[in-house]
């Protein structure tokens, strides 16, 4: 037998400990894990993602036992949750609100970090971990929307899979292969149920337990960027943080309690949100013979869908231009040595050359890929001297305001049908998230720092 | 700052989205009668009568008419007539193949028609029926003799003609005509009638130092106004019953959310006083 342990619980929780970590557990997850006490508004949505997980998680065992994954019957089996199962209608409308609310927490979490700074060393992998279920979230999100199987669910997923078809030689084959058949059909629906309602949900919830664990090892930041590990008292407990339960459980069900008021609004009063939570051309069962004439994403797609079509052959040339300065630039004024200094220079100068002889859609889903795949990088892209917005210069401030504008702006034309003027300005826009990004190492070192406190900044409720 | 531009944000959202149907034509606002009982039982009655013969509802069941407060009874003898059971669903005995043949394609099933034509942050499916029943004209060149403001060379005729009566359509269009080049462009009012046959007188006017843009507009001249304000009143109660027929929950969903934000009020009162309780001793 491996080494005995000591164990103070005594009666059943005592059996239990003995062979279980419950209450070793249940003290460094819970009321012996301290976190700053200096949270604010921004970190109750980490809680609520996980509640909105649960509620889509509880929902979806519900609507499969009525749903029938099946070309014939799928549209008229929603109809029939909506109508004829009982309360199928309010499960269905928590299911479908539950989709989008997803997004509006995830991407106001993922704002906290980049405000605070919190995927900064030593949360790089927590933050690694998130993305990771961010891109989770988005390929739950698009398998889950074809399962209505109405005219946006059936041409947004010939859309979509369409994309790989610009993929330079296997493109083809791999929509097919995706597919299952040379159009979106009974055998798409049922590969993208079973991958909606098994294979991404293992893999989602399997991240979010890596993405806690990751977090409970390193601590939590806090608005200020401050480590509270770094002033402990005598009992090696930092000064700066208190028990999470019950302060932060407590602190949580009061945003839970405002999230739901929120949430039932919306689910009881505009479950189609005005046709962006459901869109309204939806209500048409999918006819592959009619392309509707405007297909537009979901709204939480859109800005990544506008950076895609924004990409067209014109837009390449600005692309390939962007590369060679950067690569000439890295190449005279980079910090890189060695080889890199001329490899990184080269790889730029072939992706310039490559810009202009693969074909414009397929730089579109690089763009589009892209613009996600960048935020892995995050921690390593910020050089700023200070962790948190609090304590950088006045005009960083404005660089993040533009930010958040930009991708609302691009979220706002993906819902639109293209013009020329539109077109232009979600390339501009598109210029500015990934310059954002790309231009980080630059300008996030750039200008005149505050000095950041010892301890966090926190003024009694 | 942030909430300038949000607001500047939502602004853009709601104004540039396209208020008009396919056709163009702008869609009037269909009276608000969701909660009238008495319209949604005659727009039941003129769904089963005029729409279902064509039109399936394949989501409905004949006995879910009891939520608008008809008892099986009668929704047997006054709404059903091919021997259907009240609890069966409002299937069609036309074959999509015989359906293509007769109109060109498939009449849609209207379970959710209602919900399916709406516009984003814009008119409702209603509004969109509503408009779309009361623009039909004569027209001696389609197939079927009626063509339609809302939805141009629509295969369906003019179901409700008797109730509306004879009407007679006239738009009027402003045309630029390119001239040479180096030459001032003109313009021309075009006014195309449509008699209550459908056949058309077209008469066409320059018009001299006109400053404006491309427009048609249309109008209607009703033969007998009463039997067509009747009609319009019927159509409102049709359109109503649509858009209760594509959700029938929709009243009692409301009602509900009403008890179930109370109950998430107090609850937030309470998980606010027990935030504060617990949190008085953090310095």
């Amino acid at each position: 037998m491996a080494g005995e342990k000591t164990v103070e619980t005594t009666g059943l929780l005592g059996w239990l400990d003995r062979r279980f970590p419950v209450t070793s557990t249940w003290k460094a997850h819970l009321s012996e894990y301290y976190a700053p006490k200096n949270f604010n508004f921004w970190y109750f949505f980490g809680s609520l993602a996980l509640l909105v997980l649960v509620i889509q998680i509880v929902t979806g065992i519900f609507l499969v036992m009525h749903y029938k994954p099946d070309a014939e019957r799928a549209f008229q089996s929603v109809e029939y949750i909506m109508r004829e199962v009982p309360w199928g209608w309010l499960v269905r409308y928590m299911h479908s609100t539950g989709a989008s609310m997803f997004f509006v927490v995830v991407y106001l979490h993922m704002l906290r970090g980049l405000f605070y700074g919190s995927y900064r060393k030593p949360r790089e992998l927590v933050w690694i971990f998130g993305v990771a279920i961010f891109l989770c979230l988005m390929a739950e999100a698009f398998f889950g929307y074809l399962l209505p199987w109405g005219q946006m669910s059936y041409w947004g997923a010939q859309v979509i899979v369409n994309l790989f078809s610009a993929i330079p030689f296997i493109g083809p084959d791999l929509s097919i292969w995706i597919r299952g058949d040379y159009v979106v059909s009974d055998a798409t629906l049922n590969r993208f149920f079973s991958f909606h309602v098994i294979a991404i949900p293992l893999v989602l919830i399997g991240l979010v337990a890596a993405h806690l664990v990751a977090l409970h090892e390193v601590g939590s930041n806090n608005p200020d960027g401050i480590e509270i590990k770094g002033k402990k008292d005598r009992y090696g407990r930092p000064v700066d943080g208190i028990p999470f339960h019950p302060y932060y459980t407590v602190h949580d069900i009061m945003g839970v309690a405002g999230f739901l008021i929120i949430f039932a609004a919306i689910v009881f009063f505009a479950p189609e949100m005005g046709g962006y939570f459901l869109e309204y051309n939806n209500f048409i069962p999918a006819d592959q013979f009619k392309t509707p004439p405007h297909i537009a994403p979901v709204w939480y797609f859109t800005p990544f869908y506008s950076m895609l079509r924004a990409t067209t052959d014109d837009f390449t040339w600005v692309l390939a231009g962007a590369a060679i300065v950067a690569a000439v630039a890295l190449f005279l004024k980079g910090k890189l040595s060695g080889i890199w200094r001329i490899a990184v220079p080269v790889v730029l100068i072939v992706i310039a050359v490559l810009l202009r002889t693969i074909d414009a859609k397929f730089w579109g889903v690089v763009a589009m890929g892209g613009a996600v795949l960048i935020l892995f990088f995050l921690p390593w892209l910020d050089h700023s001297p200070v962790k948190s917005i609090r304590y950088r210069p006045g005009w960083h401030k404005w660089l993040y305001g533009i930010f958040i504008v930009n991708f609302l702006v691009l979220g706002y034309l993906g819902t639109q049908p293209p013009t020329e003027a539109f077109n232009l300005t979600a390339q501009i826009g598109t210029l500015i998230y990934l310059g954002f990004f790309l231009l980080m190492p630059v300008w996030s070192r750039l200008g005149t720092f505050k000095p950041v406190p010892d301890r966090v900044v926190f003024h009694a409720h | 700052m942030i909430k300038k531009l949000l607001g500047a944000f939502a602004l853009m959202l709601t104004c540039t989205t396209a208020m008009a149907a396919e056709g163009g034509y702008p869609l009037e606002r269909a009276p608000d009668r969701l909660n009238d009982v008495a319209s949604l039982q005659n727009g039941a009655k003129l769904f089963v009568n005029y729409c279902l013969n064509c039109h399936s509802a394949n989501s409905m069941r004949y006995n879910t008419l009891a939520e608008i407060g008809l008892t099986d009874d009668q929704i047997r003898k006054n709404l059903m007539f091919t021997g259907e059971k009240v609890g069966d669903l409002m299937h069609v005995a036309m074959t999509p193949a015989d359906a293509k043949n007769w109109f060109g394609s498939a009449p849609p099933d209207l379970s959710v028609m209602a919900r399916a034509k709406s516009v984003n942050a814009g008119p409702s499916g209603m509004d969109y029926i509503y408009t779309y029943l009361r623009t039909f004209y004569r027209d001696a060149s389609r197939p079927s003799g009626w063509n339609n403001l809302v939805f141009p060379n629509v295969g369906m005729p003019h179901v409700l003609w008797e109730l509306q009566g004879p009407r007679e359509m006239t738009s009027v269009a402003m045309h630029e005509i390119h001239g040479k080049p180096g030459e001032e462009a003109g313009w021309e009012r075009v006014t195309t009638t449509y008699d209550a046959q459908g056949y058309t007188t077209v008469n066409t006017e320059p018009v001299a130092h006109f400053h404006g843009h491309e427009s048609v507009d249309y109008s209607f001249k009703a033969a007998d106004p009463a039997r067509t304000a009747a009609f319009d009143n019927d159509v409102a109660d049709l359109s109503a019953f649509m858009g209760w027929m594509a959700e029938p929950v929709h009243l009692y969903r409301k009602k509900l959310g009403v008890w179930v934000l109370l109950f998430l009020a107090l609850f937030l009162v309470v998980a606010w006083r027990l935030n504060a309780a617990f949190w008085k001793d953090v310095k």
